[in-house]
């Protein structure tokens, strides 16, 4: 039997190796929206224009609709695992109920990853609006990023080390702000409020509509994720939740739809301000799309609204980042996956506190160390690998545990037709990356396979076999 | 099933492991973008003499955008005409698609005898509770 209880209705999330001390259940379904919609509203602010750059304006628009349906997809499955395997971890605890330790292993992995590597982007974001805000406010010469880039990953790792509560209200109220920003920005330059400044035709004209032709759609289907990459991660605060069957589908499904919302307005009010050539390319032209569009319209209050908006939106994600990249390594420590001295929590914060330290150093190397189409990238190829895995995950839960069977806080409908979608969609997103990051794709892939096979062969053997099962669930079907 | 006790690893063994997989995950990273591998750089392949805002392909809409943004045609030149090369080989592909497959093959195939394992040792084998 398991020595700790991750389902216990009467107590907090349960410490490892028969602690009492565990995560704080404080949380509602507006801090599961804020932890969702946090991490990706960022994706608005800069990255996803890096989809233009494939494809052309025309393509990134296309993108942005098939990963929204990916990511309703994505959001649909979650739902009904989660809301089922309430613990933190998200898909890695899934993966270790479902589909096997390994599996599991590697689905950890991906998340750790995905998160770190936006959480670097981010602080790359942040360090570089802060040079623009400095050029624009008179300093001359080449203001040195770094500095910013490494007290805003410190800030906000202090912040989740005191406590989850705090954290994710913070990220409430700077998420809500980011998105208002965007709403505010498409009023007041689509001419709904006052005289527009939108240019769609004139813009698009010609070769400047599909630049590469279809197979550009194709392309741009990479950073086509980069719009709502990270909402998977609402899963991560299902140990923190007061009630996981009821809070986490509700801030899950509402995070999907305010993100599409969000991304199509995007789409709109930076194709119709800015040039192709200049908004697709996302490190030589426009780092941050909806901030250089504000800067087009003329108005001092957008350039602030919009400058604000964009750091905050950084920094709602970067925090949102740390915490599930902490419950992820957290969540494997706990079970020895990893060394378990990453499973302990803080015995006042109730916090993960070592996991959350102990990842500042590895962000920051990726921020310091490596360009940003390049974090990006890597943030996508893991959060990819892990959308591959979903679809995998929910037929087997089905098929070990029929409707009926065991209590699910959500069902979603029309099953198997989203696994079948979403499998077919990270199949053209596959090829999207080959087609320009074949090799970042081989060496990621390399990379996993590498580390499984030390988790299997070596790892493995300090892993509790029965204890790892920590579901009150029957015997899956079929063993 | 018997049930499996696991080994106690040193805090020696501990930082070792933790070393290793910080070292695999900095090098899957960086050892591409060392190595020039990390691809996708675009390129002009027919550049401009002495570009303006026609011969660089840009209507009248496009050029003040530019000129708003604070370009010149020489200093929007390369921004304007590099392009990403798509051409790829069947081989490379056909090379992606089994790395991909079996990848998640060999996954799901030691996940699943390592899964029996737990289920045998939490509920016990097949008949039993």
């Amino acid at each position: 039997m398991a020595d700790f209880n991750i389902t216990s209705s009467s107590a907090d999330g349960m410490g490892p190796h028969g602690t009492k001390v565990g995560l704080l259940r404080v949380l509602g379904p507006a801090h599961v929206w804020a932890l969702g919609v946090g991490i990706v509203l960022v994706g608005e602010y800069m990255g996803w224009n890096f989809a233009v750059g494939k494809g052309g304006a025309y393509a990134a628009l296309i993108a942005c609709w098939v990963a929204g349906i990916l990511y309703t997809c994505v959001a649909m499955i979650d739902s009904e695992v989660t809301s089922t395997v309430a613990a933190a971890g998200g898909q890695y605890t899934q993966a270790k109920h479902i589909v096997g330790p390994l599996m599991a292993f590697n689905v950890g992995l991906y998340l750790v990853f995905a998160y770190t590597m936006l959480e670097a982007a981010n602080a790359i974001t942040a360090g570089y609006l802060i040079s623009v805000v400095a050029t624009m406010t008179g300093y001359e010469g080449t203001l040195d990023q770094r500095p910013f880039i490494i007290l805003a990953i410190l800030f906000l790792a202090w912040l989740n080390y005191r406590g989850v509560l705090a954290t994710l209200t913070f990220n409430l109220v700077i998420t809500a702000i980011a998105f208002a920003a965007i709403v505010v920005l498409f009023l007041s330059t689509s001419g709904v409020v006052g005289t527009g400044i939108m240019e769609h035709a004139a813009l698009m004209e010609g070769q400047a509509a599909l630049p590469y032709g279809w197979i550009g759609v194709l392309a741009a289907m990479h950073f086509g994720l980069w719009y709502y990459l990270g909402i998977e991660g609402t899963t991560q605060a299902a140990e923190e939740v007061r009630s996981p069957a009821r809070a986490l589908p509700f801030g899950t499904l509402a995070g999907i739809m305010t993100l599409l919302i969000a991304a199509t307005l995007t789409w709109y009010v930076c194709s119709g301000v800015l040039p192709w050539e200049f908004l697709g390319d996302g490190v030589n032209g426009s780092v941050a799309p909806l901030f250089d569009t504000a800067r087009l319209s003329g108005s001092n209050l957008l350039i602030w609204l919009l400058g604000i908006g964009t750091l905050f939106a950084t920094l709602a994600s970067a925090n949102g980042c740390i915490n599930d990249a902490s419950r992820a390594w957290f969540s494997m420590g706990r079970d020895k996956y990893l060394p378990g001295w990453f499973g302990a929590v803080h015995p006042k914060y109730r916090t993960p506190y070592r996991s959350i330290v102990f990842l500042v150093p590895i962000a920051l190397i990726f921020a310091l160390g490596a360009p940003l189409d390049q974090v990006i990238t890597f943030s996508i190829l893991s959060g990819l690998l892990g959308y591959t895995f979903m679809p995998l995950n929910v037929i087997l839960f089905r098929k070990k545990w029929p409707m009926g069977s065991i209590k699910r806080g959500y069902e979603h409908p029309f099953h198997p037709l989203p696994s079948i979608v979403l499998l077919a969609i990270c199949a053209v997103t596959f090829f999207a990356v080959f087609l320009g990051y074949g090799t970042q794709l081989v060496a990621m892939i390399g990379f996993y396979i590498v580390v499984s096979l030390w988790f299997h062969f070596w790892r493995y053997r300090f892993v509790s076999r029965a204890a790892q099962f920590t579901m009150p669930w029957p015997k899956p079907k079929g063993y | 099933m018997a049930h499996y006790i696991p080994p106690k690893q040193s805090k020696i063994g501990q930082l070792i492991d933790v070393v290793v997989l910080v070292v695999l995950t900095v090098g899957a990273l960086f050892v591409p973008l060392k190595l020039g591998l990390s691809g996708a750089a675009k390129v002009v392949t027919t550049p401009v003499e002495s570009p303006t805002w026609e011969t660089l392909g840009q209507n009248a809409a496009q050029a003040a955008k530019y000129e708003a943004l604070g370009y010149t045609p020489e200093t929007a030149h390369d921004l304007i005409l590099a392009r990403f090369d798509y051409s790829f080989t069947f081989g490379g592909l056909a090379a992606m698609i089994v790395v991909i497959v079996l990848y998640y093959f060999l996954m799901l195939k030691f996940s699943e005898t390592e899964y029996r394992e737990v289920i045998a040792e939490k509920f016990g084998q097949r008949g039993g509770k």
